[in-house]
């Protein structure tokens, strides 16, 4: 008797690998590597393999952060935001949910804003980042920064970083002309704290250069 | 010289760490050795996991543990007949599953990427077992809770709204919201030894995390140290110690290095709670001039299988209006969900929905203006508990929020006020909040350079408390806030209840008023004048004069033994403006006027935003946020921002709050009654309402999207 099977959500996990990397041994790599066939059952065994590719897979990342250089040697996997994150201690710029849903880890790729989050370390290979920690000059703090604090543009603090390195952005997209436009730019970065009406009032305040 | 005082606008204490970045939240503590939780979920509802293959995952690059609980190490406090048992789920305790996407297995590896690719090698087996997560078809399953007072309540005569002259009996549903704070549920454990455990973890209170890990692995408190300075935001859910928290602190023991566990924005969904969805039935009857003869209120909340929630979903029809009948019911429906918790409001949020709603369909049955049957139905005392109120300005709130919002300008018929094309209407909702004291300790330290710094292990979810406590200090001791620091979020601090329920600056507040009190007369006396003198003195020439370099004290402020005879609450009008467009049904909210009595403001700055963001926050409840089951499979189908709908800057037009700002005079010295809560109970309604109004279709299902004004 033939019957359809009815769709469930773990299907899909029928015909995934039992390693991610069992493609390595179908490869000419291991015995680019001067591997005998014996040892490469025994190394497929003891999953050196895996430990191999740990290492292979890891590539050069050249990334100027807030005018310092790094070199860096990342998985291509990893994100933007997990380099700046976890690799350099950069935790100005948060996650708030690893999908470019709520533009906490906003940050600027040479001027451009982006998701951090949404965006590949590897692809960033030799550009200039900003977060939210160079915006700063040494003491002095940006306008929009100041603005912030005046108008009280935040409670927790957590998408903070985000809604200033937008705010910035925004004002160099040219898209501040009006409130509508400036809540409708923002609109990437959530504040579940509410605090939208001040963050109106800052970037106001800031295109006005009454900071 | 400056002098700093309750009232003021003082901008952030912590304001600059906040816009620089340099304000560290709790997984962002730099700590040798690192390694990183992922946790996998459970595909099922309800039933066992018979067998987990975590072959694949063990081998997988930089793993260092697979914890399930085939042989996860015994939590003490998860055991029967635990000294201090913990409640709720018992994560890895054993293999029962009792929702959708309940934790089955911890990954630790030594990156967050080797991590969250191994977490998704484990396989599990399952025995499936029937499940229910439908609220709908199990509605008749409602119990009323074991614990607590949630006893039927009956004042006079029950269901006497029927009999009256006019009548509204309609049902109300809110769906279940999730609190959603910005930052991710996150939480750093590190051993020492066998017996010593530290925590860098998302809490609201710090000395209940302390309590709550201590009981778990059997330990005296004083060897766990809690630390949450900055908390990126908990609306209630970081208000108890998560299983998630509990299982980061046994992978760190397991693996012998500090684990990182934190939760995705999709497990925020689930494991660390929400507001329940609720059914409210709604009976008001009234004599034809408006005076209301009966209130009936029955609700049905959503629980865990597993673990009760409950809050007081009816408690306001119990007190806000006069009537003489009222009676009460709130049932409680298990499901193979995870368990709800309290949310911004908590209880009277979800009440003030149902009955402001219902309030506003009496009016336009009497034909009545929607302030003028509030007024008819105002009571000076509260006729629950037959106490006079600590204060009560709900009439001035009623007064100033209607000439904020323009309530002049309102057309009583639905439908008939128009702005160009749009159609235009306003609404009001109110609600209370119980306004409550804690016993709180601060400990205050003067040192000669003229500095003050106070501790006490309160939380600032993003209310500003250091703020507020600053400026509480700066008042009591006439010095100037810059020299005030204040600090929180650490467990070995003097102890301070858990930031919930709007009772910070009332409890916490206290304590630092009273320990600047203490000081104070201290250096009187030290000065050789009486403590309680008026004159001026200047505190670092007293130091300098005994040859102290500091002078420290530590003060506990207990609650007003006369706040007994007084009912004690914060109230809020809210008052809506909307646009509705006739022929899409978008909703355009012009303005929202949050106008509160709740006591002295002391930092106007700060209290606005509060009530600014509670606002927003109705407006999701109202407008936009609905999480969505489906119950083929007893799972979410929304479980993130691009899905679940919160408020965005696009959604937020103008908004005003209003304080009353009269000091209340018994809860506490400085007078205040809480704001966090007030602030979002009866926005909803308010929106609701207003958009009756403008529409004349009653929407009794939240939230009130364009689908259902067309």
């Amino acid at each position: 008797m033939s019957t359809t099977k009815p769709f469930t959500p773990t299907d899909g996990e029928d015909n995934s690998n039992g390693t991610r990397r069992d493609f390595l041994k179908q490869t000419s790599l291991l015995t680019a590597i001067a591997l005998t066939p014996g040892t490469v059952v025994k190394a497929a065994e003891n999953q050196w393999d895996e430990k191999f590719a740990g290492v292979f897979e890891k590539q050069a990342l050249h990334l100027e952060v807030n005018g310092v250089k790094h070199e860096l040697m990342v998985e291509p996997r990893v994100t933007l935001l997990e380099v700046l994150r976890e690799y350099l201690d950069l935790t100005g710029t948060k996650k708030g949910c690893d999908r470019g849903q709520c533009g906490a880890c906003t940050v600027h790729v040479n001027g451009v804003r982006i998701n951090s989050c949404l965006s590949l370390a590897l692809t960033n290979d030799g550009k200039k980042i900003t977060t939210i920690e160079g915006l700063a000059k040494e003491e002095e703090l940006h306008p929009m920064q100041e603005a912030f604090i005046k108008h009280d543009g935040f409670q927790c603090g957590y998408c903070t970083s985000g809604q200033i390195m937008s705010a910035v952005a925004l004002l160099k997209e040219g898209h501040t002309g009006s409130e509508t436009e400036i809540r409708e730019f923002m609109s990437g970065n959530i504040c579940r704290c509410g605090a939208y009406p001040n963050i109106v009032k800052a970037i106001q305040e800031v295109k006005g250069g009454m900071v | 010289m400056k002098k700093d005082a309750i009232g003021d606008s003082l901008s952030r204490v912590d304001g600059r760490l906040k816009v620089t970045g340099g304000a560290k939240y709790s997984g962002e503590y730099k700590v040798p050795n690192l390694t990183y939780g992922v946790l996998v979920s459970a595909t099922i509802a309800s039933g066992t996991v018979t067998a987990l293959d975590t072959r694949a995952a063990e081998r997988a690059p930089g793993v260092l543990a697979v914890i399930t609980p085939f042989n996860a190490p015994k939590v003490p406090g998860y055991q029967a007949g635990a000294e201090r048992p913990v409640r709720g789920l018992k994560l890895f305790n054993d293999n029962k599953i009792y929702f959708n996407s309940q934790p089955i297995a911890l990954v630790v590896a030594d990156t967050f990427e080797r991590a969250t690719y191994a977490a998704c090698l484990v396989k599990a087996t399952y025995n499936t077992e029937p499940f229910e997560t439908d609220f709908h078809k199990n509605i008749d399953k409602g119990v009323t809770p074991q614990k607590g007072n949630y006893k039927d309540y009956v004042r006079g005569e029950a269901n006497a709204y029927k009999n009256a002259p006019v009548v509204v009996e309609e049902e109300y549903l809110l769906p279940t919201e999730v609190h959603n704070p910005m930052e991710l549920h996150v939480t750093t454990a590190f051993w020492d030894g066998d017996d010593k455990v530290t925590l860098y973890t998302k809490s609201q209170g710090v000395k209940g995390s302390q309590r709550s890990i201590a009981a778990a692995f059997g330990l005296n408190p004083d060897n766990v140290q809690i630390n949450s300075r900055f908390v990126g935001g908990a609306f209630g859910s970081s208000l108890r110690t998560w299983p998630h928290e509990i299982a980061a602190a046994q992978a760190a023991k397991l693996v012998k290095r500090p684990v990182k566990l934190t939760l995705t924005r999709e497990q925020m969904f689930t494991q660390v709670g929400y507001r329940p969805l609720t059914i409210q039935k709604i009976g008001l009857g009234a004599t034809a001039d408006g005076k209301l003869i009966g209130i009936t209120h029955e609700s049905h909340s959503q629980t865990a299988v597993y673990e009760e929630f409950t809050e007081g979903a009816v408690n306001v029809s119990q007190f806000l209006y006069n009537s003489p009948n009222v009676n009460t019911l709130y049932k409680v429906v298990p499901l193979n969900v995870g368990v709800p918790a309290p949310m911004r409001g908590p209880g009277e949020a979800t009440g003030s929905f149902a009955l402001e709603s219902a309030l506003d369909e009496l009016s336009y049955k009497l034909n009545l203006d929607p302030i003028e049957l509030r007024l008819r139905n105002y009571t000076d005392t509260d006729p629950e508990r037959n106490k006079p109120w600590s204060s009560k300005y709900l009439k001035e709130c009623y007064q100033k929020g209607a000439e904020a919002i323009g309530w002049a300008d309102r057309k009583a018929q639905p439908g008939a006020n128009k702005e160009g094309e749009w159609l235009v209407g306003y609404g009001i909702g109110c609600g209370a909040f119980g306004a409550y004291r804690g016993n709180a300790v601060a400990k205050i330290k003067l040192t000669a350079d003229g500095s003050v710094n106070i501790q006490s292990a309160t939380s600032d979810i993003g209310p500003g408390t250091g703020t507020s406590m600053v400026l509480i200090a700066a008042d009591t001791l006439g010095i100037p806030a810059d020299k005030i620091t204040f600090e929180l979020g650490n467990s070995a601090f003097p102890n301070a209840p858990t930031q919930g329920g709007s009772a910070t600056v009332s409890s916490v507040g206290s304590a630092v008023h009273d320990v600047c009190v203490a000081l104070k007369q201290k250096l009187y006396i030290m000065a050789g004048k009486p403590a309680d003198s008026m004159e001026p003195i200047d505190y670092v020439a007293v130091l300098k004069q005994n040859n102290m370099p500091s002078v420290e004290l530590t003060q506990e402020s207990k609650g007003n033994p006369e706040a007994q005879k007084y009912s004690m609450y914060s109230f809020s009008a809210h008052f809506a403006k909307v646009h509705v467009h006739p022929l899409t049904g978008q909703v355009k909210i012009k303005k929202i006027v949050a106008c509160v009595d709740a006591g002295k403001i002391v930092n106007h700055k700060t209290a606005s935003s509060q009530m600014i963001g509670g606002a927003v926050g109705g407006v999701g409840m109202a407008m936009t946020e609905e999480a969505v089951f489906d119950n083929r499979y007893g799972r979410y189908i929304n479980g993130n921002f691009a899905d679940y709908h919160v408020p965005v800057n696009a959604d937020i037009q103008q908004i005003e709050a209003i304080f009353i700002d009269k000091p209340d005079p018994v809860l506490n010295p400085v007078g205040t009654k809480g704001i966090g809560e007030i602030s979002l109970i009866g926005v909803a309604p308010a929106l609701a309402n207003a958009i009756y109004n403008a529409t004349g279709k009653r929407v009794r299902e939240l939230p009130i999207t364009p689908d259902k004004l067309i």
